[in-house]
């Protein structure tokens, strides 16, 4: 074995597992450097694995890869402390084959791994329970890795940095300055477990579909942020995921969020008896374009949550753009290999691709989610509470005649709601939202 | 059922107590008509034939030699297998000691037959079928285990948790010479000798109190504050894997998964933070006392008197304390 | 020499043990599982003996299922040279006695030197399956050392084992099998070389076909010794915590002690 690698990648999540199997399929010799026990032992996501680049990378994967339901039905709801009201769509079309909609629920405990065992099938080498700790280099570029233990100098020609959100390398290398908090949103899950046959009645399901909610407003207390809860085969996954920003004005740690969210009376019966199996929090790096950090420099690219690939959207998407950013790393490895050339200039090919892809492409689009978010609190918190209590009150059942009631529904929304300046805020939500 | 053997372990001529335990619990598993057999191999050993009588036995096989003097698997695996067969013994006991837990799986292999190791409970159920149960995974759980022959070939009990026979026997039992000798020649693996090691006069696995000592000792002369207490009380002195690592005292004291399981009627942790590992070698211990100056030690969880202190201060005082019953005594 | 090194998978020793539903075994959720700390000793003593004799092979063997290739490869990382998995769903249930027959069985295709065991398994605590293979093999067996010198010019060794209050010191012939005790050395750790090398290392898998061992011969079916239950010990439930100053807190002790405990 020769004691250089073409390329070393540090995490074996999505976009480390992505970029392994992509360069060892062109016969480039790989090393992935993980800390985890195995790939995916401590790695979660809220649910949902969008997947026409894992069809790129593994094509017809769901013959194998362990995924639970495939999604037929979005619903998102809003909630005030008592009431609900919800959007649901389904589409008999993203039921009919594989790959349906390209949407899947997912547990990354098992995703993950399997992904891995592709690339180490591929030839990649994939070395579990292994921390790097810093980046080696060489006049000024980088050229490997130091890993916590004896003998743990590696070198490499690139060094792909995957290691997810607090992207140690990221900051090492000098492409990305400390955090600023408020780019960041933190996340509490549980995996419930319930019997199969329950979860498809309760959720009116058949065979492998799986339904994705949202639940916004007294769901995450008014905080900026949802709650969620995704269908897998024998599990729910549930969580809250709020900006930091949010979880520091309320006072609240995510934990309790969830369990408050848990509590709530429209959650709280979809999750009944069912067993907590796992908790788990972490981070999402929801900055949005521009906090997407420089992303080459000589001999090191980011890639996935450590290049702050994730759009902010309803959508809650990480692991496709992880999966993409990882796959045109490689590409344009592969293509610097043939050069020869790994300088920062070598690599710039890999900011081309995502820019002209839909990774950069969406998150430019959504750029303005974040901030509009946090400067208009009221669609988290006053507007739905004033929708819930309007509508209560238009399905309130009483002697009254339906020509009072509309009347005083009138005014009470004049009362709450100044009209000129909630068209400027609605149209602000339509342009961050769904125009460009 | 049919007759019941009893490895009768001695060291230095002397029977062991677990031997003793062995065959309380054989009698008392004995139906009418069985007979409680024991085993008794070494040299100078005709005096203890007694013991086993009014411990029990109804008939004693004693094989007495010099090259016997030593513990040999071969020799002694040989000798009980035979008269094992001879007596058509459907179950042979023994203590899970260092020689029990050699012999019993060796003599269970000769004979091919099931084994249970380290029981601390051995019962006869509606159906007439034994069922063991002993601890496993270092004691986090609790195994109980049956063979479809209804009994065991070889079951090894843990020191100190049965009991020997409430009444002592009133008859005699028939002394049985051996005469059947192994072949010594072909004994392939030969003790050389026995260094009695330098420690505690009392054996940590025999003894009925224990005086353990961990990091929170820090350093090896403060051990001398156990030894004091333990001298007081009679005990034997055991440490923490911390306190063994640190070189303070010999792998042979150290109690915990990779150290050894003791079941006294008394354990006095003190300065041993209780980790996961350490309960497995000491929680089976009737009472536990633990001297800690941390209050969330883990070992408060488990013991049934705790002082929350300095043991630099409560050890001294304590030991005084034994001194001065000891002496009205 | 050629050693060979029997190695078992086991929970790690800090995890919670429950009991699954049916009381039959335990539930794996959230277990993480490591190479049995005893067979760690066995492994180093393989190793310095390899390189304290300058030559020789060490040859990592475990029955298992497919999860237990990682505690192969645990060996060849630390520097083991080839592992046999020995792995087929025949062996699910199998009892101690059995899996020493098969242990043998491989054993028996090569000519061992030295064969080492862990003392004991820290699962099942059992601490029998050496002992069986040395009497299978009709072997000279020493159980629970702490010390070991080969004398290669003779082809013999001296071990030492801890008992009750004594060290024995026990000369054997070889080949010989050995039980490795704590204190016998200090394993090491995996070197990232190590680590990567060993993804090379030929791991053989067998079935019980390549051992000449028919399916129905092992397994729970042929189980001498089987599990009726397994449950979670009584709990131990916190006793009391004595107030006071240190005179009282110990007078309050020793009365508790005679009185209630009536240890003295
Ligand atoms: C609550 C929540 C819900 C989400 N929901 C969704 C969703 O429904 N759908 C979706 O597509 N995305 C979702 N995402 C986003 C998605 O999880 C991430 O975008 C995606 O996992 C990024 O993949 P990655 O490979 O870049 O990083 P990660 O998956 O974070 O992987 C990084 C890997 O690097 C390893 N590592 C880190 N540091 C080191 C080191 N120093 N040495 C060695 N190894 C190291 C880690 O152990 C880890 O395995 C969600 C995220 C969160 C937090
Ligand atoms: C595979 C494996 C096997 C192991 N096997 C064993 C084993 O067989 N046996 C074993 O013991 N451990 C074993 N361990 C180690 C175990 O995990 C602990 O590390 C060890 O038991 C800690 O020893 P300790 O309690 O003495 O030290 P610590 O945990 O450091 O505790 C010291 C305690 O002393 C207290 N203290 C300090 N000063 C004073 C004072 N002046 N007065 C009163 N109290 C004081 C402190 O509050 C603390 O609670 C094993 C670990 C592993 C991984
Ligand atoms: N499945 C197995 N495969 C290989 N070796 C084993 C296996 N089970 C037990 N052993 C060995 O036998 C020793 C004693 O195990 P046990 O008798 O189960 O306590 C262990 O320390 C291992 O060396």
């Amino acid at each position: 074995m020769s004691d250089k690698f073409d390329v070393i990648i540090v995490g074996a999540g999505p976009s480390g597992s992505a970029a392994a199997l992509t360069l060892a399929k062109a016969g480039l010799s790989v090393v992935v450097f993980e800390r985890g026990e195995y790939p995916g032992a401590k790695n979660m996501f809220g649910g949902v694995l969008y997947t026409p680049i894992l069809n790129r990378l593994v094509p017809n994967f769901w013959e194998e890869a362990p995924i639970e339901r495939h999604i037929t039905k979005r619903r998102f709801g809003l909630l005030s402390e008592g009431s609900e009201a919800a959007f649901e769509y389904r589409c008999e079309d993203f039921n009919t084959s594989p790959p349906y909609n390209q949407s899947f629920s997912a547990l990354r405990a098992q995703f993950d791994p399997w992904l891995a065992k592709k690339a180490e099938e591929a030839g990649a080498m994939i070395i579990p329970e292994t921390v790097v700790d810093d980046l080696i280099w060489k006049d000024g570029k980088v050229c490997g890795v130091k890993a916590r233990r004896e003998g743990g100098e590696v070198e490499a020609d690139v060094v792909i940095a995957a290691d997810g959100v607090n992207s140690f390398l990221a900051k090492k290398s000098g492409l990305r300055k400390a955090f600023t908090w408020n780019v960041l949103a933190v996340a509490a899950k549980e995996v419930i477990a319930l019997p199969r046959e329950t979860i498809e009645d309760r959720f009116s399901l058949e065979g492998d579909e799986g339904v994705a909610m949202e639940f916004f407003g007294d769901a995450v207390a008014g905080m900026v942020g949802a709650g969620f809860i995704y269908t897998n085969k024998e599990t729910l996954s549930v969580g809250v995921a709020c900006t930091i920003n949010a979880f520091i004005d309320k006072k609240i740690v995510p934990n309790d969020l969830l369990e408050r969210f848990k509590a709530h009376p429209s959650i709280r019966r979809l999750i009944r008896k069912g067993e907590t199996l796992e908790y788990s929090g972490h981070m999402i790096p929801e900055g949005g374009y521009n906090q997407v950090p420089e992303i080459i420099t000589d001999g090191l690219v980011l890639v996935g949550d450590a290049a702050h690939l994730v759009n902010a959207s309803f959508y809650h998407e990480g692991t496709n753009l992880a999966m993409a950013s990882g796959l045109y790393a490689a590409e344009t490895i592969i293509e610097a290999k043939e050069k020869g050339d790994f300088s920062q200039k070598g690599l710039q090919g890999y900011r081309t691709k995502l820019e002209e892809s839909f990774v950069l492409k969406d998150i430019k689009k959504y750029r303005l989610v974040e901030s509009w978010a946090n400067k208009n609190p009221k669609f988290f918190k006053e507007y739905p509470d004033l929708a819930l209590d309007l509508l209560k009150d238009y399905f309130t059942i009483s002697e009254k005649p339906k020509e009072t009631i509309q009347k005083e529904l009138t005014k009470k929304f004049r009362s709450k709601i100044k009209l000129l300046r909630t068209m400027v805020e609605l149209n602000q939500f339509r342009k961050t939202f769904f125009s460009s | 059922m049919a007759n019941i053997l009893v490895f009768a372990e001695q060291r230095e001529g002397k029977v062991k107590r677990v031997a003793l335990q062995a065959l309380g619990t054989a009698r008392s598993l004995a139906s009418e008509g069985d007979h409680v057999v024991a085993v008794l191999i070494g040299e100078n050993i005709s005096s203890q034939t007694e013991l086993l009588s009014s411990g029990g036995a109804d008939k004693i096989y004693m094989t007495e030699d010099t090259q016997l003097s030593a513990y040999s698997s071969e020799a002694y695996g040989t000798v009980v297998s035979e008269i094992a067969k001879k007596e058509a013994a459907s179950l042979i006991l023994m203590g899970a000691t260092a020689m029990g837990k050699d012999l019993g799986p060796k003599i269970a292999a000769r004979l091919e037959g099931p084994f249970a190791g380290d029981c601390i409970k051995l019962a006869l159920n509606d159906e007439g079928m034994f069922i063991a149960t002993r601890p496993v995974y270092g004691g986090k759980a609790l195994s109980s285990v049956s063979s479809h022959q209804h009994t065991f070939q070889v079951v090894t009990l843990r020191p100190n948790v049965f009991p020997v026979i409430s009444e002592p026997a009133s008859t005699q039992a028939l002394i049985e010479p051996w005469t059947e000798k192994p072949d010594f020649s072909g004994l392939k693996a030969i003790m050389k000798e026995v260094l009695s090691t330098a420690g505690s006069k009392v054996e940590l696995s025999e003894a009925t109190i224990i005086v353990s000592g961990g990091r929170g000792l820090k350093s090896p002369e403060h051990f001398s504050i156990i030894e004091a207490l333990a001298e007081a009380l009679g005990a034997a002195v055991g440490a923490s894997r911390a306190a063994v690592d640190a070189g303070w005292k010999p792998h042979s004291y150290q109690v915990g998964l990779t150290g050894k399981t003791v079941t006294p009627t008394l354990y006095i942790a003190c300065g041993i933070s209780g980790a996961i590992q350490h309960l497995a070698g000491m929680s089976s211990s009737k009472y536990i006392v633990a001297i800690n100056k941390d209050p969330n030690a883990p070992i408060f969880k488990i013991a049934n008197y705790g002082i929350v202190g300095d043991l630099f201060e409560i050890v001294p005082l304590l030991t005084e304390a034994v001194k001065k019953i000891k002496n009205e005594a | 020499m050629k050693i060979a090194v029997c190695i078992k998978q086991v929970p790690a020793s800090e995890s919670k043990i429950r009991p699954s539903a049916d009381g039959k075994g335990i539930d794996p959720a959230g277990l993480s599982y490591v190479v049995n700390p005893y067979d760690e000793f066995g492994v180093e003593e393989a190793l310095k003996i390899k390189e304290q004799l300058g030559e020789g092979t060490v040859t990592a063997i475990s029955i298992g299922t497919a999860k237990v290739s990682e505690a192969l490869r645990t060996c060849l990382a630390v520097g083991v040279d080839q592992a046999i998995h020995i792995q087929d769903p025949a062996t699910e249930g199998s009892d101690g006695l059995t899996i020493a027959r098969i242990l043998t069985a491989a054993l028996q295709k090569e000519s061992y030197d030295l064969i080492f065991f862990g003392r004991q398994a820290i699962d099942d605590d059992s601490g029998a399956i050496g002992i069986y293979v040395a009497e299978f093999m009709g072997l000279p067996h020493v159980a629970g050392i702490n010390k070991l010198k080969i004398l290669a010019e003779d082809y013999r060794a001296v071990a030492n084992r801890q008992i009750e209050g004594a060290t024995e010191v026990i000369e054997t012939a070889l080949p010989a099998v050995f039980t490795c005790q704590k204190e016998l050395n200090e394993p090491r750790y995996a070197s990232l070389p190590g680590i990567m090398k060993a993804k090379q290392k030929p791991l053989t898998v067998w079935t019980l076909s390549d051992l000449g061992i028919a399916p129905d011969t092992v397994g729970s079916g042929h189980a001498k010794v089987t599990e009726d239950q397994l449950s979670s010990p009584p709990t131990r439930s916190a006793g009391k915590i004595i107030e006071g100053n240190a005179s009282e807190a110990v007078s309050e002790l020793v009365r508790l002690l005679r009185e209630e405990a009536k240890v003295f």
